[in-house]
């Protein structure tokens, strides 16, 4: 993209096309929302209720599966995490916090809420959107990005 | 047959996080860096996830039921609360610090391995957290 070079447009809407009908299969097929923190919650014995425990956890299961599958078919797939130790630890517990509070992730909310037209989706990712941007405003405002 | 139809649309959302970049950390955070060299690849992985899911919604209420399971289990879509508004600013922050979200990150098991193992093992103590402080 001008002025973007490292934006892959293309390649982000054919993924998003190959998620949002995985989330479609979910929905129309079994009846349940493709809300990836819920299911591994519920795959990991976090949550009750939600969806049967093996039905959560082969759709987990398959996420993997098919990132290996892509990286098998291109060759390498881009998977660059941050060095420090800390700050994965960190986002992490806060991920898992909050996605169980707030019931639902980038996903449930966002993926399968937006295109509902839900409003507590509507709600919950202009929050964690928002939340996302000031955090790394701040992180590179402290100097914590290259 | 549910249980197959689970790990298809499992495997097909993974592969379209790998396709479409998301997998990869530093992609996610540079979309939420606004002042940083941004990236808006994010963007159009939402917009082409939302399509298919706008199609499913509009199609569902001509189906009596789903095409392989008894009934629907949706949530519901309008009680705004603490809850919902405290959950998502703090997934925010965390999605802000790691350039991970939950899909991702256990995609990316099979791509890089230890870092996220790391960070699943933080998330699910995180969710193991909540429920042992705020249960419902």
């Amino acid at each position: 993209m001008p002025g973007l070079p490292d934006a892959v447009p293309p390649a982000g809407f054919a993924g998003g096309l190959m998620i949002g009908v995985a989330a479609a299969v979910m929905l129309l097929g079994l009846g349940r929302i493709a809300g990836v923190s819920g299911l591994v919650a519920r795959a990991a014995g976090l949550a009750e209720g939600g969806a049967p425990r093996a039905l959560a956890g082969l759709f987990v299961l398959g996420l993997p599966l098919g990132a290996a599958l892509v990286a098998l078919l291109q060759g390498q797939v881009a998977s660059r995490f941050p060095d420090s130790l800390p700050l994965l630890v960190t986002g992490g517990l806060l991920v898992g916090f909050g996605t169980r509070l707030g019931s639902g992730c980038t996903s449930g909310h966002g993926v399968c809420g937006l295109s509902r037209l839900s409003p507590r989706s509507l709600v919950a990712t202009a929050l964690f959107m928002g939340a996302g941007f000031l955090t790394v405003f701040l992180m590179r405002a402290m100097g914590m990005l290259p | 047959m549910r249980n197959a139809v689970a790990l298809a649309a499992g495997t097909l959302f993974g592969a379209g996080l790998a396709v479409s970049g998301m997998t990869d950390p530093q992609r996610v955070r540079a979309f939420l860096d606004l002042a940083g060299d941004w990236d808006p690849t994010l963007a159009f992985v939402m917009a082409g996830a939302i399509l298919p899911m706008a199609l499913a919604w509009a199609v569902r209420p001509r189906l009596a039921a789903p095409l392989v399971a008894p009934a629907w289990h949706l949530p519901e879509t309008r009680r705004l609360d603490r809850r919902l508004v405290a959950g998502a600013l703090i997934f925010g922050v965390g999605w802000g610090l790691a350039g991970l979200c939950p899909g991702p990150a256990v995609a990316a098991l099979a791509l890089a391995p230890a870092p996220a193992a790391l960070f699943v093992a933080a998330m699910l103590a995180g969710m193991a957290a909540h429920r042992l402080l705020l249960p419902r």
